[in-house]
């Protein structure tokens, strides 16, 4: 698929000779992304039908449910119509915008979706741009003094957060920062977004909801910000032999510009692809994270969708994760023509 | 490598060393005020501190839908028994049917009509009064559709020919066979005046607070995947709860649950594990539940799985259809272990379907049939069934090959896995092989309705009446056609004096030979061996003392105090300020090192606002400065070695 994309977007750029290059680039790249919206829909479907289950006989199980209701129930969620009339229902119905009702909740996919969304934006959102700045900086500064205790300490640290398993580290944190380990005060919320009995008005839940994202925030920055250091790190120091920074020193120019004028701006470019495939994963979610934090968020949701399964649920929510991933990869595309000349030249 | 000119090398080290080792002394400066002035601003008297009466308890389990005729979770059922009154409920001692909605009802000489007596001067939340009308719209309801208002509570009334209110406080249903679970019809009552105008209920998310209720519990808000909160009913009929407020706070991860009772941020779990319950024991200002639980665990046997017309189903090892070889397998294993190894001693030992927690209905075998743990005897049982022992110290099936059956369990499940592995030893010993099968749940269920199993873990909930579980055991529950993926049996057993017996207790009126009945269904089961039951697991909950107490457990002793049968254990619920006055209760003792902890654990206090900004500064001073001073420091031995 992405050869042919590819094969286009050449015969596309040999034909034109300059002028409204860049409508054309753009409408190649959009139409691409149409086209995996779609295979992610019609895959969606099927993706969540593999996996084994009956959702009426999970929901049910414990509960005094007799057979024939069990019947009725499979009736409702449309389990007793062949697959190709599931599908097209399904089909029809999600090119209307509308992703069904969840079998558990009993609620429209859409409101629930919803409801999650700000959650996670804030959550993964916050600690992504925490973890680009901070990978990006420790990255430029390891670099520029390779081999140096800064880069070892620095390297070191991020790689063993990295391998850490998140969840561990999490329920680490919890305990010492919110529950209080010898002299240091449990001082966060040990769950949730919001405290039930914070006080109302506007400043005071803004508190509230900060007060409660620091932790889950920190431990998503502390396994995820090496890779924009390690990446910032590998690219800049490919750039350090380049020829155009000798010369910019042999102008006599401060070693500071030269790496904030000439180095860094030339290596960002694998970050800035890396940062926006970031941002596309900024909606779905940290699953572990969401749930050693109770953080009410979509990843989590896909977590209660899954032992069901909750196909409504599971498909909704993978279609807004994929479609938020395809988005931010144009949008790579679209900065890339801008930040990077070559690209242009082509 | 890149070669660098020696000069700028020097001048980067210079300046940036000597700017990372101010960084590094600031943060270290920081890192220290804010250790020393940390616990001297948290334990600053809170701001609020009127809190005492709110009882928070952790909520581990999903809530689907506090919608009562669409709720099938047990967490939702739990909360909706708080606000909603049944017709009856069950006694918290022992469980036997008491009053509620209804204080008096009469049965007709053909047992097909019953009439209650809805009580006098009940109110719903909103000062409407509670009448039989209101009985009768909800059953009526219920009946219409089995897909829609019918969808939760739709079992209880399948027996039913009408259901009418003669005048606001008489009830009359008639039934078209006698039912003996009348007084156990565990359905919230709503308020028609509320309901009447709810076009789509399957879409009717009964979250808009505050909900009109008769319960002890007000619902005032539900922010989903967060936290439920209700407010306390001053009308109740029963009188005010003691409490003002109750929350259930979701923790999706049970240890962080037990970090938040450690804090005092919630004052009560359920759900524990063995290891989290040991560990909270030894707690000062925890006291342990660790209730007789409502729920059996078994290994079921594939006896044969076949449609109700007689079709196989799946490819159960034909061994198994062998009643012999049934009650081989449970002599050769040793429930005490289990209870002891695996699940830390926190289980009862089990033989009977019913839990002994239910005192009417449980049954114990008597010595004479007691299948206890032997392997000798369950290696002349497999003789006798004609599987001896071979050469090769194995015993071979009719085909001739190694008998071998598959244990299917839960991959999620730990003690099944371990319980799985003590009965391959067991098994082994007797010349058996077993492969272990871990699957999800999902996966698991699937094979179970298939047939595709030979020795399966599983277990179910029991209610005070048992009907529904020995229902699930009859003949009848097997699917007529081929599996579509779900079954409602849990082994596809089939008896026919289990099923006689069934469907006499079913029209017992006269709770003795009822239970008499129920006792004799579960020794058919016994000595048929469908299952093995291997122990009543406890249900373990925590509480802090130092803050509440007074807790209604049910039955008592030895019940639990939340997912009950009932809503007695949070409406007993006592703040200890309150338990110290009237001189009773298990708070009193502990009361002066409460009050100090209960300060120390609140986190939204005033002061707590500038440690809480402190900390972040020393958090991000260490994390990014620490490295830079250890990095400055490493530079000046360094520098130190260059210039040599």
């Amino acid at each position: 698929m992405s050869a042919l994309i590819e094969a286009d977007l050449l015969a596309g750029d040999v034909d034109e000779g300059g002028g409204s290059g860049f409508g054309r680039y753009l409408a190649t790249k959009i139409g691409g992304a149409l086209v995996s919206l779609i295979l992610v829909i019609l895959s969606g479907f099927f993706l969540f039908r593999i996996l084994p289950g009956d959702p009426v006989g999970e929901l049910t199980h414990g509960a005094a449910v007799s057979a024939a209701q069990k019947e009725h129930l499979r009736h409702q969620f449309g389990l007793d119509r062949p697959w190709y009339g599931q599908f097209w229902s399904y089909l029809t119905s999600v090119l209307r915008g509308d992703f069904g009702t969840s079998f558990k909740y009993s609620r429209p996919v859409s409101h629930m979706i919803e409801d999650r969304l700000g959650a996670t934006i804030l959550l993964v959102g916050s600690a992504t741009v925490l973890a680009i700045v901070i990978g990006v900086w420790l990255g430029t500064r390891a670099a520029w003094k390779q081999g140096s205790a800064f880069d070892k300490t620095h390297t070191s640290i991020a790689l063993t957060l990295w391998s850490v398993p998140t969840f561990w580290l999490g329920l680490i944190l919890l305990m010492v920062f919110a529950v209080g380990v010898g002299p240091i005060p449990g001082m966060f919320p040990t769950g949730g977004m919001t405290s039930p009995t914070a006080p109302p008005g506007f400043f005071n839940h803004i508190w509230d909801v900060f007060h409660h994202l620091v932790l889950p925030c920190i431990t998503l920055v502390a396994v995820v910000y090496a890779q924009n250091l390690l990446v910032m790190r590998s690219s800049l120091l490919d750039e350090m032999g380049s020829d155009y920074l000798v010369t910019a020193r042999a102008k006599g120019l401060r070693d500071d510009v030269v790496r904030r004028r000439h180095a860094v701006p030339n290596a960002l470019l694998p970050t800035v692809t890396l940062i926006f495939l970031q941002l596309g994963f900024v909606v779905s979610g940290a699953v572990t994270v969401e749930v050693v934090f109770s953080w009410p968020g979509l990843g989590s949701l896909l977590y209660d969708g899954i032992n069901v399964p909750d196909q409504p649920l599971l498909q909704g929510t993978f279609i807004v994760f994929s479609a938020a991933v395809i988005v931010m990869n144009v949008l790579a595309d679209i900065v890339y023509r801008f930040i990077d000349p070559r690209v242009r030249a082509v | 490598m890149i070669r660098r000119h020696p000069l700028t090398r020097r001048l980067i080290a210079g300046r940036s060393g000597r700017l990372r080792s101010r960084v590094a002394a600031l943060g270290t400066c920081l890192a220290v005020a804010g250790l020393t002035a940390g616990p001297a601003l948290i334990a600053a008297p809170p701001a609020q501190a009127a809190n005492d009466k709110t009882l928070t308890v952790a909520l581990t389990q999903d809530v689907d839908s506090l919608n009562p005729f669409l709720a099938y979770f047990s967490s939702s059922t739990q909360i909706g028994r708080l606000m909603y009154d049944f017709l009856t409920a069950y006694d918290p001692k022992d469980d036997h049917p008491v009053g509620g909605l209804a204080d008096k009802w009469t049965t007709s000489a053909d047992k097909l009509t019953w009439t209650y007596h809805i009580r006098d001067n009940e109110k719903w939340s909103d000062g409407q009064p509670v009448t039989a009308q209101d009985a009768a719209f909800t059953f009526n309801k219920i009946m219409t559709g089995q897909d829609t208002w019918g969808k939760a509570n739709g079992s209880f009334v399948t027996n039913f020919k009408s259901v009418t209110a003669t005048d606001d406080h008489t009830l009359v249903i008639k039934t078209s066979k006698p039912q003996a679970t009348m007084l156990a019809l565990d359905v919230p009552i709503v308020p028609e005046h509320v309901w009447k105008d709810v076009k789509d209920v399957t879409k009717y998310a009964n979250d808009q607070g505050p909900v009109v209720g008769d319960g002890p519990f007000i619902l005032t808000e539900w922010k989903q995947g967060q936290y439920v909160k209700l407010e306390a009913n001053k009308n109740y009929w029963r009188g005010a709860p003691k409490i003002s407020e109750l929350i259930f706070q979701t923790y999706k991860d049970s240890d962080a649950a037990v970090q938040a009772l450690l804090k005092g941020e919630v004052d009560m779990v359920n759900g524990l594990t063995a290891a989290q319950a040991t560990a909270l024991k030894k707690q000062k200002n925890v006291t342990l539940n660790q209730a007789n639980g409502k729920r059996f665990t078994e290994l079921s046997f594939n006896s044969g799985a076949e449609t109700t017309k007689g079709v196989k189903i799946g490819n159960g090892n034909p061994a198994l259809k062998d009643v012999k070889v049934r009650q081989a397998l449970t002599y050769a294993i040793d429930k005490q272990q289990l209870a002891t190894k695996v699940e830390g001693g926190y289980a009862q030992v089990a033989e009977g379907y019913i839990p002994a927690l239910y005192k009417t209905y449980h049954w114990d075998p008597p010595a004479s049939m007691k299948r206890s743990f032997d392997l000798k005897k369950a290696g002349d049982l497999l003789d006798q069934a004609g599987y001896p022992k071979g050469s090769d110290g194995k015993r071979h099936g009719k085909d001739g090959k190694p008998l071998s059956f598959r244990y299917t369990a839960h991959v999620d499940n730990s003690d099944e896995k371990l319980i799985g592995s003590y009965i391959t030893g067991w098994f082994k010993d007797l010349g058996i092989g077993v492969k272990v099968q871990l699957e999800s749940d999902t996966k698991l269920n699937e094979d179970l309705a298939n047939g595709v199993w030979d020795l399966m873990m599983g277990g179910w909930t029991v209610n005070p009446d048992p009907d529904y579980v020995l229902s699930i055991q009859q003949c009848s529950v097997r699917p007529s056609g081929p599996p579509n993926g779900s079954t409602g049996s849990d082994q596809y057993w089939c008896n026919k004096t289990y099923d006689t017996l069934y469907q006499k207790q079913l029209a017992d009126f006269n709770q003795t030979t009822r239970a008499a009945t129920v006792k004799q269904m579960q020794e058919v089961m016994y000595q048929d061996a469908p299952s093995d039951i291997l122990f009543y697991k406890n249900s373990l909950e925590a509480y802090r003392k130092d803050l509440f107490g007074g807790f209604q457990t049910q039955p008592e002793p030895g019940g639990q105090i939340l997912n009950q049968d009932g809503f007695w254990g949070i409406y007993s619920a006592t703040p200890a300020s309150e338990l110290k006055n009237s001189g009773d209760g298990n708070g009193t003792s502990n009361n002066t090192n409460g009050s100090q902890n209960a300060s120390s654990s609140s986190d939204d206090s005033g002061g707590g606002h500038t440690t809480l900004i402190v900390v972040i500064v020393v958090i991000v001073v260490v994390v990014l400065g620490g490295g830079g001073g250890f990095a400055a420091m490493r530079r000046k031995k360094a520098t130190a070695e260059e210039r040599e």
